[in-house]
């Protein structure tokens, strides 16, 4: 059970810098979940945690304890691989025992933990089976029994239910939450998979290019993403973005057309707009609509349903319930909520917390409003 | 890839069983001559079937040509040869793959031009060093003048001799140092999955641990089929044990003694004799290849994962 904190950690091969000064504070205790594209240094961080990669620069602290220099045995980490790197020579019971063994702990007790810890992920009736005679879960259960045998202060997950099939995935999810809400070991676990990510963590991070774009809970990142990147990255469908001009007189002009919204407190210039398309709302008539678009297809998941318009060769997409069949060709009466409206810089691509109004709507009703007042 | 070709799998046999044949040709004739009497031997042409005398044959080379002794020798020598190497080349394959250290790449290379210089090429050198193990020791000594200093120093001339010829050490240490299990051994290194080193550097497992609880039990096969063609090598060796032991009675290996079984033109065509000798030579490295064969085929085939 220990704190985990990160101070300008940076890590380069020769002259190539794939962790670009990480800051990030991990309570103990919680579950840290760092989620990116492949070749975004999540890995490499995780790795340089574990004490697996070198740190270039900066500090690591464990437990308050600088880090930097120790031996990954020192570091009381342990890790579960993506391929899960078992022994596969040794059976079940000895690859769980292995860490103890070289620890020296003695046979006897040895032998009793093996079989309680392997009890805890259901794994008591395998022991004597060799990992090449398991199936996906099973082997990621025995990664797992060995990472707890040693009762790690820090457990580390390097895309461990990427393996594994889309159902046991899911079911591998919920048990390793139960497995941290159980031991409350302070975890790290790297995935690409947003999913994963929104439904694991206490702590997310997501990163891009060797940095954080955002680190907050689930929600924050999902309800107020820092950046286009972020916005993008997280939901499915993913945000829609399109390109807008604020005008002089605050009204939002959009490639679609001019929106009956309003931007308040800055400056006018170019932007993106952002919604979610589950903000994206159906308008009862011509009158009331903000937005007509041409509905190219229909996607249908049951519980929901997701319409794709067509806009320059890239899609908006709107998420309804399910109902009334839209054929294709159809016209699509939109309405945008503006509270649930996001606007990004163009050029950067960061947020910009501005407060957005209906024209002619006498109170804005704004939730990122409330959290953009600048006092604390 | 299953296919159905009847025509094509009944020449393949045909091929199959005529190679068979042209390799068990010569070994039946062995066989043959080793079962009959000087007369029968000498007849042409040779019987095709054997004859009655095999016991007798088998027995009167032994006694003759000191065999039980001679193939002790071989024993040990071979033995000795297949155990150093599957031991040095495990190390050295375990350093050059998993530790990243200076001169890595140059070890690594004189290593590998070791193969394109095997034990006949470099047997001038290789003789002059047996005679005097420490002889390259004292010439860095004395181009360096350190000799000289010694002897100023303590009045004693520096003359060092380890000489290995007639002794089972000068038989084997040659035949140790070459690289063809190195490079089996990297290979099959190459192939353990980066993180199999990881998940035992987390474990809390130090290199030599690793090399102990994970490299060796996983390279089984290869230390077999290692084991096996170095015994074979070590085995059949002929011209350099001629040359290291002038003790014949002694350090006399197998194989040697076989050449002085061979009829020469001036004494009694005995090839009966001589053919018993070969079978009873013969048959350790068959019970070796019989007794590994499993364990070689999968070593030199695939790797177990």
């Amino acid at each position: 059970m220990a704190d985990i904190t990160l101070r300008a950690l940076r890590k380069s091969y020769g002259g190539n810098e794939v962790v670009k000064g990480v800051d990030l504070s991990v309570p103990a205790r919680s579950f840290l979940v760092i989620l990116g594209p492949s070749g975004c240094g999540k890995s490499t961080l995780l790795r340089m945690i574990a004490g697996l990669e070198e740190i270039t620069s900066g500090e690591l602290t464990i437990g308050g304890e600088r880090m930097n220099d120790k031996e990954p045995r020192e570091r009381h980490c342990a890790m579960v691989f993506q391929n899960y790197a078992l022994y596969p020579h040794m059976t079940v019971a000895r690859n769980i025992a292995y860490p103890l063994e070289v620890a020296g702990v003695p046979r006897a007790l040895r032998e009793r933990r093996v079989r309680e810890t392997a009890a805890s992920v259901g794994l008591a009736d395998y022991l004597e089976r060799k990992p090449g005679q398991l199936s996906g879960g099973q082997r990621q259960r025995v990664a797992m029994a060995r990472a707890m045998i040693r009762e790690p202060r820090v457990f580390l997950f390097d895309e461990p239910l990427s393996n594994l099939d889309a159902t046991l995935r899911v079911q591998m999810r919920l048990e390793l939450r139960r497995l941290h809400q159980r031991l409350g070991v302070t975890s790290v676990l790297v995935t690409h998979d947003q999913t994963e990510a929104m439904t694991m963590a206490d702590l997310l991070v997501v990163m891009n290019g060797g940095r954080i774009e955002q680190a907050g809970t689930p929600l924050e990142v999902y309800g107020r993403p820092a950046s286009r990147f972020v916005a993008s990255f997280i939901g499915t469908p993913p945000m829609n973005l399109v390109e807008a001009e604020i005008a002089p007189s605050g009204r939002l002009h959009t490639e679609l057309g001019p929106l009956p919204i309003a931007v308040e407190r800055i400056a006018s210039g170019p932007v993106l707009l952002g919604v979610r398309p589950e903000h994206v709302l159906l308008a009862t008539g011509p009158d009331n609509a903000d937005l007509e678009l041409p509905l190219e297809l229909v996607e249908e998941l049951g519980a929901t349903r997701i319409l794709h318009a067509r806009l320059d060769g890239r899609g908006f997409a709107v998420a309804t319930a399910p109902g009334l069949p839209f054929p294709p060709g159809a016209t699509l009466l939109l309405r945008l909520d503006p509270s649930q409206l996001h606007l990004f810089g163009r050029a950067d691509g960061r947020r910009i917390d501005a407060g957005l109004v209906r024209i002619g709507e006498q109170v804005p009703v704004a939730p990122t409003e409330a959290v953009a007042v600048p006092f604390r | 890839m299953i296919e159905r070709t009847p025509i094509l799998d009944i020449v393949t046999q045909l091929i199959l069983l005529l190679g068979l044949v042209i390799a068990l040709v010569p070994l039946w004739l062995v066989v043959v001559a080793a079962s009959l009497n000087l007369q029968e031997v000498n007849t042409s042409p040779l019987p095709l079937l054997p004859g009655s005398h095999l016991i007798e044959n088998l027995v009167s080379v032994w006694q003759r040509g000191d065999l039980g002794w001679k193939l002790f020798n071989s024993m040990l020598v071979a033995t000795l040869v297949a155990a150093g190497k599957v031991f040095i080349a495990a190390l050295t394959a375990f350093a050059i793959v998993f530790f990243r250290w200076p001169l890595r790449m140059l070890a690594f290379w004189a290593i590998f031009v070791t193969l394109m210089l095997p034990l006949e090429v470099r047997i001038v050198p290789t003789y002059a060093v047996a005679a005097n193990a420490l002889g390259p020791l004292q010439t860095i000594l004395e181009v360096t003048g350190l000799a000289r200093l010694w002897q100023l120093a303590t009045g004693v001339e520096l003359a060092l001799e380890w000489n290995l010829l007639n002794s089972y050490t000068g038989l084997v240490l040659p035949l140790v140092a070459t690289a063809t299990g190195t490079f089996l051994y990297r290979q099959y290194f190459l192939t353990i999955p980066d993180e199999l080193v990881e998940a035992a550097r987390m474990d809390g497992a130090g290199p030599l641990r690793f090399f102990r609880d994970i490299l060796l039990p996983l390279s089984r096969t290869n230390m077999a089929a290692l084991a096996t063609i170095m015994f074979l090598y070590a085995w059949n060796q002929y011209l350099w044990p001629l040359l290291v032991t002038t003790d014949r009675a002694n350090y006399g290996t197998a194989v040697m003694q076989l050449r002085q079984l061979i009829p020469s033109m001036f004494s009694e065509p005995e090839w009966n004799i001589a053919m018993a000798g070969t079978l009873i030579v013969m048959a350790p490295p068959l019970l070796v290849v019989m007794l590994m064969q499993r364990w070689f085929v999968r070593g030199l085939v695939a790797t177990e994962k």
